[in-house]
């Protein structure tokens, strides 16, 4: 039973259970809606509430664990010895998967029956001609193994989706009938009905919980199977990021130290740019700006943090990179070479600086704005000019806050993607020099994932124990900033 | 204070007062800069944004009528090398039109196939799809090879040309001439903003409407996920949630999740969605999952803004005449926050349909997206490509001419960021209220 029949089904028996859930409900007080406990509409609803939750959780849990099981039981059809060099079994499995799916299209589009695809024969059929017939791409020949595979797969799946459907519709019949047998006027159908619905938002509040806990999980399995083999200590304290191309063989360098100064020293380019600026106009727009500067000021600064990070990326490159070479570039405007590509750490660093800008400049507005105007009145009164108030009074007292609003920056700035990789170049170095193309964690995670490199090498995994790094720096940073700011707010309300 | 010289008059300023002074006029002076550098950077990167980018909305074209009769048609269709026969005919009918035009200019096929590519596979093609055509006179608009568009576009100079089989810089001449004849002009591209993406040597054919396409099939999801889980979990946060550890750490929770960097995301949809669930890789389906876990944090924390402002004295009058504190919050709170709620909605999806760096991880990069989707499953589930995505792939492509195409592409979609950013600011106008 296809997916999309399954839910339409179980919808309908919602809406049919909703109109009969009222009407019994209605005819057991003998239409007196005076004598229902609950209003009508309450009765309907719990029915079709008993069809719907139950049945869509059984379909969830389904559709996320039938491919998991059916993977192992075609995995265990693959013998050890018949995994070739330089393939694995997540591969082969991923062939007969596709081989599989062809083999739908191909009874779908009525070439071959049910019947005939049984008696295929890898060795006498070319199964790769005939999935292309039908517009399936097959990567290389497909061998008798991957064809018993494909086949073990495809019925397995068959059996699956019938059970799938035959399963969540009794499921949700089961409801039907068990809030319909319980609908009668003295039913206490609004409470019930309220309780449910309290559930399903306390499990909405879940989610944001699940998503830590997935994000946590598997950065953590897939840093745990990196760590199996490539040693810690390599990663941790290794100088030197060199990994080979896969399938070319050879130990790569997978030293983190290179990246993590490239972050930082991008990071900390960002925030030369960003701190004053951000801080000077969140001063000039609390303190000095007149209203109808601040209501364009503001907002003008705030499109600067609501552009895309492509678009940034992408002036870093074509635009703020040539531009720089042209001036420090050699035969440039200031007659020296030191740089020799557009793509460098300056480039990224500040660019991003500018993106950073309101990062700092709203939230400390924000908390300029609260320091109380008894303190700057005190000032005045003492014959502080207005700079010498916001120098020796103002920011003081709003320091915890701005430095908490320079941490989320920061973290900002650690997490950035795609400005550097765009515009800070693709060697990793270890190198003081601005001008020079440097790399950061983020821009690793994207090339080491994207590239064709094979999922289990640790060129590839070595992307998640950098995305754990990350992670858990940024989450730092974060808990730490949002402790300092709630700290400071609370002192003066 | 016996020292009376120390006291000048008050009309005139002392040094320390003028120090005083000229550091507060400084200090102001440094706020202005630093707000007018931030202005001037944005007007920068606006100029360059249009400036690079509306010549993607321009193709340069050649206007050629072309007659071909039945016995042409079969003839050529007979012939071995069919292509052939069709370009030589399509010449035949340029030197007419150039002696009609009285335009005089030397030129040979293979200038003419540098020029404009392939022609007689082009017209083979027109042909065989609009049989009808055939014995009429057919205007035809062929496309101008992305190195003579350089040419009009002033990318590619006398100077700079060397000569390839791609152009050669006699082949210039030929085009000053039919430009000022007036075969050759440029015209809007709508092939840009419908098209599909096309491979890597053909940056004339690029078009972004497929990744429009894509992008629409993941803010579908982004919205139908989003918005009943992120109010449900606000509703359930902001009135009902009780002061307990739990709720602690959820609340932690969002706002860490708020500012977990984006690609941390797109290691979870990768290894959950693709590793684990086995969605298919780059499908707009596993892109929005990615995206909606990503905003959620965002709309929860607006929606639970808006459910604030709703002041207590409408929830006590509700429960006053007897409603119960789920009818108070359905019927009268969420009814009153909703603008505020979908004001957030919409600039947490302008934020997500921005987004680039998760959407690499699930595979939405180094895929060309050829084909648009034939249906609404198709649309969720086969892989695509989405907006920043397709500019991203663009940039990172060797042929300068891609570059343009990833400037159009950044105004396409800085377009729509500014309709939703409108729409939002227009309804947070139109239904805010002040309690």
């Amino acid at each position: 039973m296809s997916l999309l029949l399954t839910v339409n089904l179980v919808l309908a028996l919602c809406v049919i259970g909703y109109i009969l859930g009222t009407r019994r409900a209605l005819g057991s007080a003998d239409g007196d809606q005076r004598l229902l406990h609950s209003l009508k509409g309450y009765y309907g609803q719990n029915v079709a509430l008993s069809v719907l939750v139950p049945s869509s959780i059984l379909l969830a849990i389904w559709l996320i664990a039938q491919p998991l099981l059916i993977n192992q039981s075609v995995a265990g059809l693959i013998a050890e010895q018949d995994i070739a060099e330089g393939a694995s079994s997540s591969l082969i499995i991923q062939d007969m998967r596709r081989v599989a799916d062809g083999l739908d299209v191909v009874v779908q589009e009525g070439v071959l029956a049910d019947t005939e695809i049984a008696a295929l024969n890898a060795e006498t059929t070319d199964v790769r001609d005939l999935l292309g017939d039908v517009g399936v791409a097959v990567g290389s020949e497909v061998t008798q193994q991957t064809l018993d595979g494909a086949r073990h797969y495809r019925t397995l799946a068959l059996t699956g989706n019938f059970w799938r459907g035959f399963a969540v519709l009794a499921v949700a019949l089961a409801g039907f009938v068990f809030a319909l047998q319980r609908t009668h006027k003295d039913f206490r159908a609004r409470n019930v009905v309220e309780r449910g619905v309290l559930v399903l938002l306390f499990s909405a509040a879940t989610v944001a919980v699940l998503t830590t806990v997935g994000i946590v999980l598997s950065l953590i399995f897939n840093t745990i199977n990196f760590f199996d083999a490539f040693p810690a200590a390599d990663f941790f304290f290794g100088t030197r990021w060199e990994p080979s191309f896969s399938g070319r063989g050879g130990a790569s360098d997978l030293g983190f130290l290179p990246l993590i100064w490239g972050t930082m020293f991008i990071s900390i380019i960002s925030l030369i740019v960003a701190v004053p600026l951000g801080l000077f106009s969140a001063i000039y727009l609390s303190e000095y700006a007149s209203d109808r500067v601040r209501a364009v000021a503001k907002p003008m600064l705030e499109i600067l943090a609501g552009i895309p990070t492509i678009v940034y990326g992408l002036f870093a490159l074509l635009t703020v990179g040539p531009l720089l070479v042209s001036a420090f570039g050699s035969g440039g405007l200031f007659g020296v070479n030191w740089m020799s590509g557009g793509t460098a750490a300056i480039t990224a660093g500040s660019v991003m600086g500018i993106m950073l800008i309101p990062f700092v400049s709203s939230l400390s507005d924000d908390i300029i704005n609260a320091v109380p105007q008894a303190m700057r009145d005190g000032s005045y009164g003492l014959g502080a000019t207005q700079s010498e108030t916001i120098r020796q009074v103002i920011l003081p007292a709003a320091l915890p806050g701005i430095v908490g609003a320079i941490l989320l920056a920061t973290s900002r700035a650690i997490g950035e993607t795609m400005i550097v990789v765009l515009g800070a170049g693709a060697a990793a170095s270890l190198s003081l020099n601005p001008f020079e193309a440097m790399t950061t964690v983020t821009a690793k995670i994207v090339s080491q994932l994207t590239g064709d490199g094979e999922f289990n090498s640790p060129e590839t995994m070595v992307a998640f124990a950098l995305g754990m790094t990350l992670f858990v720096i940024t989450l730092c940073l974060n808990v730490f900033a949002l402790y300092i700011v709630r700290k400071y707010r609370e002192q003066y309300d | 204070m016996t020292d009376t010289s120390k006291f000048t008059s008050l009309k005139v300023q002392d040094p320390r007062t003028k120090k005083r002074n000229a550091a507060e006029k400084r200090f102001r002076a440094y706020g202005i800069v630093a707000i007018a550098i931030g202005g001037l950077f944005l007007a920068a990167l606006t100029f360059t944004i249009v400036k690079s980018g509306l010549p993607a909305f321009t193709q340069y074209v050649m206007k050629l009528e072309v007659t071909l009769s039945q016995e042409q048609f079969d003839d050529a269709e007979s012939q071995l090398l069919k292509t052939a026969v069709y370009r030589d005919i399509f010449i035949d009918n340029f030197s007419e039109q150039l002696d009609a035009n009285g335009v005089d200019v030397e030129y040979d096929a293979a200038a003419l196939e540098r020029l404009l590519g392939k022609v007689g596979g082009d017209i083979r093609t027109h042909y065989r799809e609009n049989p009808d055509d055939i014995g009429q006179p057919t205007t035809f608009q062929l496309q101008l090879s992305s190195r003579v568009e350089g040419y009009f576009r002033g990318r590619v100079t006398r100077d700079t040309l060397v000569d390839s089989r791609f152009l050669e810089k006699a082949d210039l001449d030929i085009v000053d001439v039919l430009r000022d004849a007036g075969l050759m002009t440029g015209r809007f591209n709508w092939a840009f903003l419908t098209g599909k993406d096309s491979g890597v040597d053909n940056p004339g054919g690029a078009g972004i409407g497929a990744s429009v396409i894509g992008s629409f099939f993941m803010m579908l999801v982004v919205l139908f996920l989003s918005l009943p889980i992120g109010v449900a979990a606000s509703i359930y946060l902001e009135e009902f949630a009780p002061k307990n550890r739990f709720t602690d750490l959820v609340e932690v929770n969002i706002s860490n999740l708020a500012a977990v960097p984006s690609i941390v995301f797109g290691i979870l949809g990768l290894s959950v969605f693709i590793q684990f669930m086995h969605l298919p890789q780059s499908a707009p389906l596993v892109g929005g999952l990615v995206l909606t876990l990503m905003t959620l944090p965002t709309i929860i924390i607006s929606t639970r803004a808006s459910l604030k402002s709703v002041p207590p004295s409408i929830r006590d009058a509700a429960l006053g005449i007897g409603a119960s504190k789920m009818q108070s919050v359905t019927h009268h709170v969420l009814p009153l926050a909703m603008p505020g709620i979908l004001t957030g909605t919409i600039i947490g999806l302008a934020q997500a349909l921005g987004e680039t760096a998760p959407l690499l991880l699930i595979g939405m990069v180094g895929f060309v997206a050829r084909e648009y989707p034939d249906g609404v499953a198709s649309g969720f589930l086969d892989p695509n490509s989405a907006m920043p995505a397709q500019i991203y792939t663009w940039a990172a492509r060797a042929d300068v001419g891609f570059y343009e195409k990833a400037w159009g592409g950044i105004i396409v979609l800085l377009v729509f960021l500014l309709l939703m950013n409108a729409i939002a600011i227009f309804l947070r106008k139109k239904f805010e209220r002040r309690w």
